[in-house]
């Protein structure tokens, strides 16, 4: 589930930006990859249909890293199923 | 080339109906900026908006009259009334063929749309309303205005966004400079405040969470906790008319719209570049033949996103150069909202009365200064000053950039 995490990250983004995914790693800043503000709030919205959680406002302006996103959705995922 | 008189003021806003309403509200430091009233915002993530507290259309309409306007439309109808009524205007019927309007609306009848695709989708109603087309369409506000007022000359609707009003004067501006009219009912409305349009909103991710519970304090505008950007509904209305006109006449002139200028960022979608709006405040100053040392008053576009805030600040140092320092800068967004289309419109009045009162109104829930905003914005509580000379900014998704530039008579 771990690794299903990541790789669903880094080959959206990777789609997204049409970027060979090799080059996109757990490093990546959004910066370095042409990630604004607004790529953020679509891709999330993917992760959000894909995982079955709510990204809260808060928390997405943080996520500035492909590391921050996937830390990100890991927390809400085990946060969700603690709930459960 | 004419110059441009603006000759009446007309108002509605979250800080009540009417101009005085507006400016009592913007000079005593309130925000209409409240939990929304007009349907159950629980289940949203942003429940609160700068809504028109108390509209009864029933004040200003017969039904047979409100059946035909939208929200919007209806804003825009009693901003236009008090506008032309405090400019005294009265025409002849060549003097009518002779003027036009120009409103600015960023989704014209958006209330009307949404209620009639729930009915569509949600009700399975297929029987809509025939008004429901006339209610909607973004050019419904200029057009119940010139039907209005008998006005046969130019009239348009803009729908750039959050500039449309301030394209919609400046247009108007340019239109009675080249002699195409000689008076112009100018400004813009809006009424984006319906369920659909609010989930689009959110989806975002640019509006303000409530703060500590207290909505008038979500909005903060270049203050370094600011949160994002409050919704807002109204309209601003005013009358322009070519300057030899209205000296002639001897009504009184309330200002001069001494400058206009439209760039475009041609770069990205929502976010806002440097030089494309500050080449527009420059090319406004140079129309207004006006020098950044001559404007005392910059109304910012202030949303009070993160965004904005710091690259406004940019801008205004690359065009104002030194003279930044001693400007100063606020946003009323804080206190009537984001109107959208309107809220260049409302941005206006509030410059020509900050020109005209020697008041400037301040920047609410200024909180924190944030090093990337680092001019003066008037915090928390308007200023006493002479202001000889005034910039108003508009800055629209698309890259969409307008800036005015006012004078005093």
């Amino acid at each position: 589930m771990a690794d299903d995490i990541e790789r669903k990250v880094i080959d959206l983004i990777a789609h997204k930006k049409k970027l060979d995914p090799a080059t996109v790693t757990l490093d990546s800043t959004f910066e370095r990859l042409g990630v604004d503000s607004l790529d953020t709030a679509d891709l999330l919205f993917t992760f959000e249909d894909d995982f079955g959680i709510v990204v809260p406002d808060e928390v997405a302006t943080s996520m500035r890293s492909v590391g921050q996103v996937v830390d990100g959705l890991r927390r809400l995922l085990s946060t969700r199923a603690e709930a459960d | 080339m004419r110059r441009v008189a603006v000759t009446g003021l007309g108002a509605v806003s979250a800080l009540g109906v009417g101009v005085q309403a507006f400016w009592d509200g913007l000079v005593g430091g309130r925000s209409g900026i409240r939990r929304i009233a007009r349907f159950d915002p629980s289940a949203y993530l942003v429940q609160a908006a700068a809504e028109v507290p108390e509209f009864e259309p029933s004040d200003h309409f017969d039904a047979a009259q409100s059946d035909l306007l939208d929200r919007f439309a209806q804003f825009a109808l009693v901003a236009a009334g008090e506008a032309c009524r405090g400019a005294g205007l009265e025409l002849t019927d060549a003097e009518r063929s002779r003027a036009g309007v120009a409103i600015g609306s960023g989704m014209g009848g958006v209330v009307t749309q949404d209620d009639r695709y729930h009915k569509l989708y949600a009700e399975g109603i297929t029987r809509l309303h025939p008004f429901s087309i006339p209610r909607i369409m973004n050019n419904a506000a200029a057009a119940q205005v010139s039907m209005r007022w008998g006005l046969g000359g130019p009239t348009l609707s803009l729908a750039t966004a959050c500039a449309a009003a301030a394209h919609a004067i400046g247009e108007a501006a340019e239109m009675i400079r080249a002699d195409r009219a000689d008076v112009m009912i100018a400004g813009g409305a809006e009424a984006p405040i319906a369920p659909g349009v609010l989930r689009c909103w959110e989806a975002m991710r640019v509006l303000a969470p409530a703060s500590d519970g207290d909505p008038s304090r979500a909005c903060r505008p270049f203050s370094r906790d600011r949160l994002g950007m409050v919704l807002g509904e109204g309209a601003g209305i005013v009358v322009l008319e070519s300057w030899d006109r209205a000296a002639a006449r001897g009504t009184p002139i309330l200002a001069e719209l001494a400058g206009y200028a439209a760039t475009s960022d041609a770069a990205h979608l929502t976010q806002p570049g440097v030089e494309a709006p500050a080449r527009a405040l420059t090319i406004a100053l140079d129309q207004a033949r006006l020098a950044p040392s001559d404007i005392d008053y910059v109304n910012a576009h202030g949303t009070a996103t993160r965004l904005n805030d710091s690259t406004e600040t940019a801008i205004i140092k690359r065009a104002f150069g030194p003279a930044a320092r001693r400007l100063a800068i606020s946003s009323t967004k804080a206190a009537h909202g984001h109107a959208m289309g309107a809220s260049a419109a409302l941005e206006l009045i509030a410059t020509v009365l900050a020109i005209r009162k020697g008041v400037v109104p301040p920047t609410l829930n200024y909180t924190q200064p944030d090093p990337e905003c680092d001019l003066d914005y008037v915090p928390n509580n308007a200023r006493e000053m002479p202001v000889r000379a005034a910039v108003s900014n508009s800055f629209a998704f698309g890259g969409l950039n307008a800036v005015l530039v006012v004078r005093a008579a």
